[in-house]
């Protein structure tokens, strides 16, 4: 607790020991005053606004506030498609917030602007700080106070002495020593009749909550900076294929304003294969996948070549990047054949798990072979099931009864004007519906290794079954997908160090007790008056037990040193 | 394992039980600390007017008011209860994680029974060395209530790990995070125990005749429970400190990113920074007393919020309630 109603410097200023604190800190000695006229009388005044402890207060209480829209809103940089949602959910609202940056809070100017305002006004705060503290560092404890008694921990005892001047300053040079070995810095200060020791500890009180905030300060800057130098790109890799780690080869790519082309190191990554395990029907949690391992073969830029798995929660380091697992899926190999029997696409197409039991959405772009541009939307079943309104789902994600259905469309794509477009979506505005919906035709419907007619005799499609010859179930019909994502950032090590720094400052600046302590000795006639007295610097919950423990193991200690030079008198007497 | 985590289920509804006993126990002594500081203000009433010196008077309220002579029974009885409810609330959470085969913190349900269990045994602890019974009944009550809502409402089967959540930092983070919780807790008890505690004081110096509840008499002073407050969340600011970290960590490895502001994510920084608030508020002039403690207040505010509201209604990496 503080002391200060008690505090005997408190009305003639703080000593220099003392850490620096803004004025309004409840320890600060002056309060703030009118600025005088003039444009730095003024600035002066303002800046010392700007690095005052309520400004402090109140730029985290606004920071912590403005924090919250970020969590009701979905991020653009968090969860994109959260965002292209909620616009289609509200479109009359969203220009509104979008102008606001409600979908992009944490890069917005006005969060920007309070956490940097913020930090200019603890490096305000912490450089005049840090140059006191080094002075403080070498400063004496101060004086003693002439009336201890005065403070809040005082304790008194007398004791008998035939010498009570030696005996006193004996006393305090015990206390000294005791004092030392407990870590405090010590000052004599002997005069006017008493002898007292002033000493003083817990400079790393200060010197942790210097660390403290200067590590915010690190975390930010490296946080800043790394991000300058970190990519972050998403590759979807499909089993018994290659990618190279060059920007062409990514389906999407983040990087930051200093990564060059050359930035990348061009090693190559082939999916050997994908394993996951499915809990058993039946048993609790049926279905849930886990174990997931995407086994892959690394050709390392100098030609070397290993093989390892990349995990969720174990990222593979590869070449000073981080290869991580993102997500998994099916990639159905399709074949169309035009007409005249031709084959015109081949491929295996990834599509997007929409449930937990892998009921997924895919899309085939057919732009060449056809008369005209073909499209292809689909649904893939592992354990194709029919709900009662006679709609398709999947029941289990494993391939146990794998079902492909797909609608066909013709007409124009979109993809000739170069407009990028994802390849998960198919754009059916300028497009003719020739199956499924009103169209009278059924969807296409197929199992692996079966093929099916395409409308108006445009051809034939096929769903290849990748199973070895000769396997007499479906377990190995359809290759899986990796999702991958490969992260380079060295900075996430030194932000790292920069949060335990802060957390070793802050350890230090909280529990770290900072006090002074005093002993005096007062000699008078037979006796010697030993006071004890400490005083807090700050919240210190401990003080009086320490004062306590102070005056007791010094009085043990006299008492020790008075039995040891009794037993000393008496071997002198008995030799004399 | 069925059977053991049915028995975890009957073992934590006794321990509910227990606690509202507990509970009850802590309430009448509430009630009886009144009666006390009204007896001993009828006492002193009677001295003064059978004209003895004020001297007396003022030392017998000042011995009441020390409880020296109070030896507490109900007070006692409740935190024999809450001992025993512990007991049990540890053996359920034992038998939820053997028949799980891991740690029992990984969705709502176990994040509550865990994450209570954690504050009684900080309410013990501290105990041993400070007489908080004063905040038996919050503790108690607190308890009760989350979990029962969360054992009526959160109740999952045993179900495997989802592959995220197999790390040590699952280990580490959801434990930390569910420790600091209990010293926040402590201390936002603290706190609005000070803020009655200020009103009082007010009041009294007001000379208004109605002083809020007697109890408070019995009670340590406005600045003493602010002073307990800003220790526990101090400490507990700590381990949310280590909790972040841990967190950022954890998330580097699970998702290739140590920071995204997911909405979990989010909240945990909203509430770290609304006790960096706390912590800065108690070192400014004007703000220390009755500011903080309203912001100690809002921090626990944010940090159930965070618990409850975020964990189920809010979509984000985190979907881990196990709803
Ligand atoms: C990113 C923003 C900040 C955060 C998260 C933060 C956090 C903290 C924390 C946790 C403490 C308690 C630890 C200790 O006592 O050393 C503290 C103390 C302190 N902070 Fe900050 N701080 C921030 C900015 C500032 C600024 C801008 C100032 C300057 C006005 C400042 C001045 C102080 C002072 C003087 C103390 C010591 C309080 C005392 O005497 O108990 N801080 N800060």
């Amino acid at each position: 607790m503080s002391s200060s109603p008690s505090d005997p410097q408190a009305g003639s200023g703080a000593a220099a020991s003392d850490p620096l604190r803004p004025s309004d800190h409840v320890d600060g000695g002056s309060a703030i005053v009118q600025p005088r006229l003039g444009v730095t009388g003024w600035l002066r005044w303002g800046w010392r606004q700007l690095t005052s402890m309520r400004t402090a207060l109140v730029l985290l209480l606004i920071l912590a506030i403005a924090a919250i829209p970020g969590s009701l809103f979905p991020q653009r940089m968090a969860d994109p498609n959260g965002v292209t949602q909620w616009r289609a959910d509200n479109p009359d609202l969203f220009p509104v917030l979008d102008a606001l940056d409600l979908f992009d809070v944490y890069m917005s100017p006005w969060f920007s602007a309070i956490y940097l305002l913020l930090f200019i006004s603890l490096i305000g705060c912490v450089i005049p700080r840090i140059k006191h503290h080094a002075k403080a560092l070498r400063a004496q404890p101060p004086r003693t106070p002439v009336r201890l008694a005065r403070l809040d921990d005082h304790r008194e005892v007398s004791r008998e002495s035939e010498n009570p001047d030696a005996a006193a300053s004996a006393a305090v040079d015990t206390a000294e020593t005791q004092l030392k070995s407990l870590g405090y810095r010590v000052a004599r200060f002997d005069g006017r009749g008493t002898y007292s020791v002033s000493a003083e500890r817990g400079y790393w009180r200060e010197t942790g909550n210097l660390v403290f905030h200067l590590a915010l300060v690190g975390v930010l800057v490296t946080v800043g900076v790394g991000g300058g130098y970190s990519y972050t790109g998403q590759q979807v890799i499909v089993e018994e294929t290659t990618f190279v780690n060059t920007l062409l080869d990514y389906s999407s790519i983040q990087r930051g304003r200093f990564v060059t082309e050359e930035a990348l190191e061009p090693y190559a990554i082939t999916l050997d294969s994908f394993d996951v395990s499915y809990v058993p029907a039946g048993s609790p949690g049926a279905g849930q996948a886990g174990d997931f391992a995407a086994n892959i073969t690394v050709r390392d830029a100098d030609g070397e070549v290993w093989s390892d798995a990349v995990r969720v929660n174990h990222p593979l380091p590869v070449a000073g990047d981080s290869i991580y697992l993102l997500g998994n899926g099916y990639a159905p190999t399709i074949t169309v054949r035009n007409a005249e029997g031709t084959v015109i696409f081949r491929d295996d197409v990834p599509f997007l798990p929409q449930d937990s039991a892998m009921t997924s959405l895919g899309i085939v772009k057919i732009a060449d072979g056809m008369p005209e541009q073909l499209g292809l939307q689909g649904f893939f079943y592992p354990t194709q099931a029919e709900l009662a309104t006679g709609a398709f789902t999947s029941v289990y994600p494993a391939l146990v009864n794998p079902v492909l259905t797909l609608n066909v469309y013709e007409g124009d794509l979109g993809i000739d004007d170069g407009t990028p477009r994802s390849v998960y979506v198919l754009d059916t505005t300028d497009m003719t519906q020739l199956t499924g919906g009103d169209t009278g035709l059924e969807s296409i419907e197929l199992a692996p290794g079966e093929s099916a007619d395409l409308p108006n005799g445009l051809g034939m499609i096929t769903f290849e079954n990748a199973s070895p010859d000769g396997s007499a179930d479906y377990e190995n019909s359809v290759k899986r997908y990796a999702s991958l994502q490969i992260h380079h950032d060295r900075s996430a090590v030194w932000v790292l160090v920069f949060s335990l720094l802060a957390l070793a400052g802050l350890l230090l600046a909280l529990f770290v007790p900072r006090r002074r302590m005093w002993v005096k000795a007062t000699p008078a006639d037979g006796t010697i008056t030993l006071e004890y007295a400490g005083l807090a610097r700050g919240e210190d919950p401990t003080l009086a037990a320490a004062v306590d423990d102070l005056a007791a193991a010094h009085g043990s200690l006299l008492d020790a040193q008075a039995a040891a030079s009794d037993t000393a008198a008496s071997d002198t007497q008995k030799v004399g | 394992m069925a059977d053991l985590e049915s028995l975890s289920v009957l073992l934590l509804w006794t321990a509910i039980a227990i606690y509202a006993l507990a509970f009850t126990a802590y309430a009448f002594d509430l009630a009886r600390r009144s009666e006390e500081s009204s007896d001993a203000k009828l006492r002193e009433a009677e001295l003064v007017a059978s004209g003895r010196t004020g001297i007396i008077a003022a030392a017998s309220a000042s011995s009441s008011s020390s409880d020296a002579a109070s030896p507490r029974v109900m007070a006692r009885i409740g935190t024999s209860l809450t001992v025993l409810g512990f007991v049990l609330h540890l053996a359920a959470t034992l038998a939820r994680g053997i028949a799980a085969g891991r740690v029992p913190w990984a969705n709502n349900y176990e994040f509550a029974m865990t994450g209570t269990l954690l504050i009684m045994l900080v309410y013990l602890l501290v105990l041993t060395r400070l007489d908080l019974r004063f905040l038996g009944t919050f503790i108690t009550g607190l308890v009760v209530v989350l979990l029962g809502v969360s054992a009526v409402s959160f109740y999952v089967i045993v179900t495997p790990l989802m592959d995220p959540l197999k790390s040590v930092w699952l280990v580490i983070h959801v434990f930390v995070a569910s420790l600091s919780t209990a010293f926040f807790a402590l201390a936002f008890a603290l706190s609005v125990t000070q803020l009655m505690q200020s009103r009082r004081a007010r009041l009294v110096a007001e000379g208004a005749e109605k002083i809020g509840p007697r109890f408070l008499a019995t009670l340590p002073t406005a600045d003493r429970l602010e002073a307990l407050a800003y220790r526990f969340a101090t400490i507990g600011f700590i381990f949310w400190t280590f909790t972040l970290i841990a967190g950022a960590i954890w998330a580097q490895d699970a998702w290739g990113r140590y920071w995204g502001f997911d909405v979990k994510e989010t909240w945990t920084f909203i509430i770290w920074v609304l006790y960096a608030g706390y912590i800065h508020a108690r070192a400014t002039r004007g703000w220390r007393g009755n500011p903080s403690a309203w912001l100690s207040i809002v921090g626990f505010t944010a940090v159930i919020f965070n618990f409850t509201i975020v964990n189920v209604f809010f979509k984000g990496l985190h979907a881990y309630s196990g709803l």
